[in-house]
């Protein structure tokens, strides 16, 4: 496998959020706003890279039976590590994240990338897999973050548009969020994914 | 499309001169009452509160069959001009034009064209659309002018609204209801979405299509049944915090709502057993958001919470078969 094609595969073929519709908790939860889908991304392109480093260097050594709770346990490190660091300088983004930055640990896709790639492939390939499915991630997203804040409440990346007016505010709660993934999803797959 | 054609059902045929469209010009008929007091009610605007909404369903779902779908246009059914009626009848009439082409976006759009066009949507669209609407523009959607169209009428808020309004700051529900009068309520004085206006259009609207046998009465008559059975019981529990039976069936969206959202053909069960079953469970639903929810009127959640559960509904009480025990 290329090197290239490490990391494009998680943006279209492999995308984390429209294709293999893995880490939907964050996707729902985090994206009211393009800002936070950025750093919500970030923050798991973070905890990817470092855990698939760390396990695909382990791998060899860990005895079978229990590999999955040394994976999560390898996984909660740098979960552990980002939450310190983010409440260390930026407050502000660690106060709206809140609980999600802890549920990183749970996030299928770090694990999934893991166990299905990372323990099987070397550092290099494993750093590559994690940097191009992350930027997946993030920019999923982002995108998502940027239409419902669009819709949501008439911004962009915080730069409000419409004056004084209010934005549709169901596109900022939960059903927005399913709507809008939903769509996201259908145009994805019509158009991106061949 | 080409399965239109292709029809396979036992014998006997018979041939009769019902169409999804000869079905959907009755309910039509029915609304006229309903409109007309609207419109006798509030005036102009909101004449064009439903012109807007019935062009704008129209115009896109004619829009959304020829350029996105590439099939034959379904407008010719009516079923387009209906979803608008009723989402305009579930408007305050003071609604902004672009608010309401909003609405009938996501009812034709989201609720019903994306599920496949008419008989494949799940939820009642023209609800979708004013659900949407409630939560996207709550000062929109609860911003009730008074009635002002030819005849004098008072103002002020939704009578479910001022009772919840009224309770949280501790006046009692007998104070509260005092100042409405019945008669009122089933002739419409009352500020409210522009089809709660008046309660005996509607229900004429319902007699018409019942005799007509265009809808089963069985869903709607449970509605109220169970409206009215729920309200007597915690009346009579404690008459200081409900309000009575009579004055839940008369007021909100409830009989819209029984009559015409609740018995939609696509989003209710096929079965007696399965419309009752999902009549009760719609009365009970919208008794338990007046009472413990925080909003005053919960007829169109109900309807659609109870919509998500018809194909079960349609799986547990089956038709039975011609001739089998």
């Amino acid at each position: 496998m290329s090197k290239i094609k490490l990391l494009t595969d998680g943006f279209v073929k492999n995308n984390p959020t429209f294709v293999l519709l893995l880490g939907m908790c964050p996707t729902l939860a985090t994206t009211t706003s393009a800002i936070n889908g950025l750093s919500m991304g970030l923050a798991t392109l973070f905890v990817l890279v470092l855990s698939n480093i760390v396990i695909s260097l382990i791998a060899p050594v860990v005895p079978d039976k229990v590999h999955i709770p040394v994976y999560i346990v390898v996984i909660a490190t740098f979960v552990t590590l980002l939450q310190l660091l983010m409440q260390a300088y930026t407050p502000a983004m660690y106060e709206t994240l809140g609980l999600f930055i802890p549920l990183i640990v749970v996030n299928c896709i770090v694990l999934g990338r893991a166990e299905a790639f990372a323990n099987k492939h070397g550092v290099g390939e494993s750093a590559l897999d994690g940097i191009g499915v992350g930027l997946g991630f993030t920019c999923s997203l982002t995108i998502l973050g940027l239409v419902r804040e669009i819709l949501g409440s008439g911004s962009a990346f915080g730069w409000n548009f419409i004056g004084g007016h209010d934005g549709m505010l169901a596109f900022v709660m939960a059903p927005g969020a399913f709507l809008c993934l939903g769509y996201l999803m259908v145009l994805f797959n019509k158009y991106l994914k061949k | 499309m080409t399965m239109d054609k292709l029809l396979v059902s036992p014998n006997p045929h018979i041939h009769a001169p019902v169409s999804t469209k000869s079905l959907m010009r009755d309910v039509i008929i029915a609304l006229i009452p309903a409109v007309i007091c609207s419109f006798v009610f509030y005036g102009w605007r909101e004449i064009l509160v439903m012109a807007v909404s019935v062009a704008s369903c129209v115009l896109l779902e004619w829009a959304i069959t020829k350029y996105m779908l590439r099939k034959p246009s379904t407008i010719g059914d009516l079923s387009a001009v209906i979803t608008g009626i009723l989402l305009a009848l579930n408007l305050p009439y003071t609604t902004p034009w672009w608010v309401v082409m909003i609405g009938a976006v996501v009812a034709i759009g989201v609720a019903k064209m994306t599920f496949g066009g008419i008989g494949q949507n799940i939820w009642n669209p023209a609800l979708v659309g004013r659900v949407f609407l409630l939560v996207s523009f709550p000062t929109y959607m609860t911003t009730w002018g008074a009635p002002q169209g030819v005849v004098d009428a008072v103002s002020g808020p939704t009578p479910l609204g001022a009772i919840q309004e009224g309770l949280m700051q501790g006046a009692s529900v007998q104070e509260l209801t005092s100042a409405f009068n019945y008669k009122d309520l089933l002739f419409a004085n009352l500020g409210g979405s522009a089809g709660e206006a008046c309660a005996l259009a509607l229900l004429a609207g319902f007699v018409y299509l019942c005799c007509r046998k265009v809808i089963k009465p069985w869903i709607t008559l449970s509605i109220f049944a169970t409206v009215a059975l729920v309200s007597l019981a915690f009346w009579a529990a404690d008459p200081t915090r409900f309000t009575d039976p009579l004055f839940n069936l008369l007021t909100g969206g409830l009989v819209l709502g029984a009559c015409f959202m609740a018995t939609d053909y696509v989003t209710s069960p096929m079965t007696l057993w399965g419309g009752v079953i999902f009549g009760v469970g719609i009365g009970f639903l919208t008794m338990m958001i007046r009472y413990f929810g925080s909003y005053p009127e919960g007829v169109s959640f109900a309807i659609l919470i109870m919509n998500s559960v018809v194909p079960l509904l349609n799986m547990w009480f089956h038709q039975k078969k011609f001739g089998r025990k």
